[in-house]
């Protein structure tokens, strides 16, 4: 961990103006992103997870502090495309095929039809979408749309995943599938990833390190480490070791959460 | 075969026993004829109690009950005026027995019957157009309808096929030059500026609460204007189409614009698309179903205007000028032969652009299949 970090946010905050007044969204974070970690951001509605993973993305502007993506400001890595995001729905558009819709940031990229159709081709079979290609969206379930928007941000194969809550709108047995999924993905492709969630068991069984966030005004409340090691079938979830770390991710939690209110 | 009792069959019968014990249908002699017609609904109604209805049954049934109306009518002729409540009684078996066509057809009282396919979607309201036509010429001429009140569609139709090269000039000069040259330019430079109003924010801002103004202006008050503007001739009825469908497409493309959702503008912009790109990409095809409701409303909107126009002066061609000197000479039937032209027009004009949008918007849940 001594080469220089991937994503390095420094006394960041950011405050919203609204009609009832300023809402603190992030304070004072500071967090350093390396190339290959697996990062989850976990906390309660309103501790800014979104909001952060948002500044990274330059979808959010910080009022203060420093943040830097690949060394540049997140405006210049966005306008490099430096990272592939994915929301909480898929957001796939209606009127293109799923092959369209994994080849749209493609389209926008303006590169050669050839490469394009490889790319496309390449990620929708590494998702398991292959023989879906000519479908629309809606004759998908919910599961298949989420992968096939995974297969569109890899697409532009971009060295960083950001995922705000991927999985949340779906069943549990279909998030477990595609958890594991997920995994393998990035065991394969060495991405880097910062994936905002509420479920302890997913954070602890993808991450190699969990941020717990804590709300009003969102901040940093600990940072713990996990690595189960590279290989990790679902069942790793009835271990010890397991159980410990998401023990300690829920008293983290539990802590930086007053629920007084 | 069994028999299936059904209110309206049995019900025409009724009415022929009663038209049986009151004929003659008119003052004018006929009774051979009269006694036919009665024959023909009797065997129509008959058939229309067996069951099960196969398709030779109903086309039977349905083949007979409208030859006897025709029949029906043909016995007006000579007597117009004169019609006695037999006449009527007839007429009312041969609409019940009409009714129960119309029913079957459309597999009422079927369970899990799928609608009517694409043949008879067209039949089923052809059916209910005829019927009203049919009515319409039975009353107004049983009754003695004045003309001028209201001509039997007989009259119009005779009108229409006799004056197909005057119909055919006031198309050419009312739909093909005013109302399509006004729609394309209207529509097109409201969408254009939608464009531009959506890029430069003031524009948006600016324009809005004067289009507002522009489309409360009433077409009586600027189609004069535009005539002292543009001339007599078609030109000044296409600048009155022009102002009446600018700001309807302006409006809904500006709102379609605004119907794509944050989590598509946000995606576009992690790709670090351009405005243009996001439009031509996203947000246009988003706000397609919008652009086409514009359209549709502008194809109503083009036809009233160019006609409305024409009364302001014009060259003596034209769906308008002809509706406006004609009902002056009380030739009525020519009034409405031009207002059954414009009907048909204005219907395949809608019906062309919900076609069109079916195909684009394909994608839409309304569309979906």
């Amino acid at each position: 961990m001594s080469e220089k970090p991937v994503i390095s946010a420094s006394g960041l905050s950011l405050v919203f103006a609204t009609h009832d007044g300023p809402v603190h969204a992030l304070s004072n974070i500071n967090l350093d992103i390396h190339e290959g970690e697996f990062v989850s951001l976990i906390g309660p509605s309103g501790c800014g997870k979104t909001t952060l993973l948002r500044v990274i993305a330059d979808l959010e502007q910080p009022t203060a502090g420093t943040i830097t993506v690949n060394g540049m400001t997140p405006h210049q890595a966005r306008e490099r495309r430096a990272y592939g995001y994915v929301f909480q729905q898929a957001a796939l558009f209606p009127w293109r095929t799923i092959a369209a819709n994994v080849g749209l940031p493609l389209e926008v990229m303006g590169l050669d039809k050839a490469e394009a159709q490889r790319r496309v081709k390449e990620n929708i079979a590494l998702v398991n979408l292959a023989g879906f290609e000519k479908k629309h969206p809606w004759q998908l379930s919910g599961g298949m749309q989420q992968r096939a928007s995974i297969a569109r941000a890899l697409a532009v194969e971009p060295a960083m995943l950001l995922m705000d809550e991927p999985f949340g709108a779906l069943d549990e047995i279909v998030r477990d599938h595609l958890n594991e999924q997920l995994l393998k993905l990035w065991a394969k492709t060495k991405k880097t990833v910062v994936f905002v969630t509420h479920s302890i068991p997913e954070a602890v069984f993808l991450s190699t390190r969990i941020v717990v966030m804590s709300p009003r005004p969102g901040r940093i409340h600990e940072i713990i480490d996990c690595n189960l090691g590279a290989d990790r079938p679902l069942e790793i979830r009835e271990t010890l070791e397991f159980q410990r770390i998401a023990q300690q991710v829920r008293d983290g939690l539990r802590a930086g959460h007053s629920y007084d209110d | 075969m069994r028999i299936a009792p059904n209110w309206q069959a049995l019900t025409a019968l009724v009415l022929i026993a009663a038209a049986l014990a009151g004929l003659p249908f008119t003052a004018a002699p006929g009774a051979v004829l009269a006694l036919l017609i009665l024959w023909l609904l009797a065997l129509a109604a008959l058939a229309a109690l067996i069951a099960p209805a196969t398709s030779g049954l109903v086309a039977t049934f349905g083949v007979l009950s409208h030859a006897a109306v025709f029949l029906l009518l043909a016995s007006l002729a000579g007597a117009e005026g004169t019609a006695r409540p037999s006449f009527y009684a007839a007429l009312a078996a041969a609409w019940l027995l009409g009714w129960r066509l119309v029913t079957v057809l459309s597999g009422d009282g079927r369970r899990g019957s799928t609608g009517p396919g694409w043949g008879l979607g067209l039949v089923i309201p052809a059916l209910f157009g005829l019927w009203i036509l049919i009515l319409w010429e039975a009353v107004v001429r049983g009754a003695g309808i004045p003309f001028v009140l209201l001509p039997p569609p007989s009259a119009i139709g005779h009108k229409i096929m006799a004056s197909l090269p005057i119909l055919a000039a006031d198309f050419h000069q009312t739909v093909l030059k005013a109302v399509l040259f006004g729609f394309v330019v209207g529509s097109l430079a409201g969408f254009l500026t939608a464009l531009l109003a959506d890029r430069y924010r003031f524009l948006a801002r600016g324009l809005l609460p004067i289009g507002n103004m522009v489309s409360a202006l009433p077409i009586i008050g600027i189609a004069p204007i535009m005539v002292i503007w543009f001339g007599f001739d078609w030109p000044s009825k296409a600048a009155v189409v022009i102002v009446m469908t600018f700001f309807p497409m302006l409006v809904n493309t500006l709102e379609g614009l605004r119907a794509s959702g944050a989590m598509e503008r946000d995606l576009m912009r992690t790709y670090a698309a351009s405005h243009w790109q996001s439009l031509f990409m996203l947000r246009l095809p988003a706000a397609m179903p919008f652009i086409f409701n514009g359209l549709k409303i502008n194809s109503t909107l083009a036809m009233i205007g160019a006609i409305v126009a024409e009364f302001f002066g014009t060259p003596i061609v034209g769906m308008g000028f002809r509706i406006s000197t004609e009902v002056g000479r009380m030739n009525l039937d020519m009034v409405w032969a031009e207002i059954a032209l414009a009907a048909v027009v204005g219907s395949l004009f809608y019906g062309v652009l919900a076609l069109i949008e079916r195909i684009t918007t394909h994608w839409h849940p309304s569309y979906r299949r």
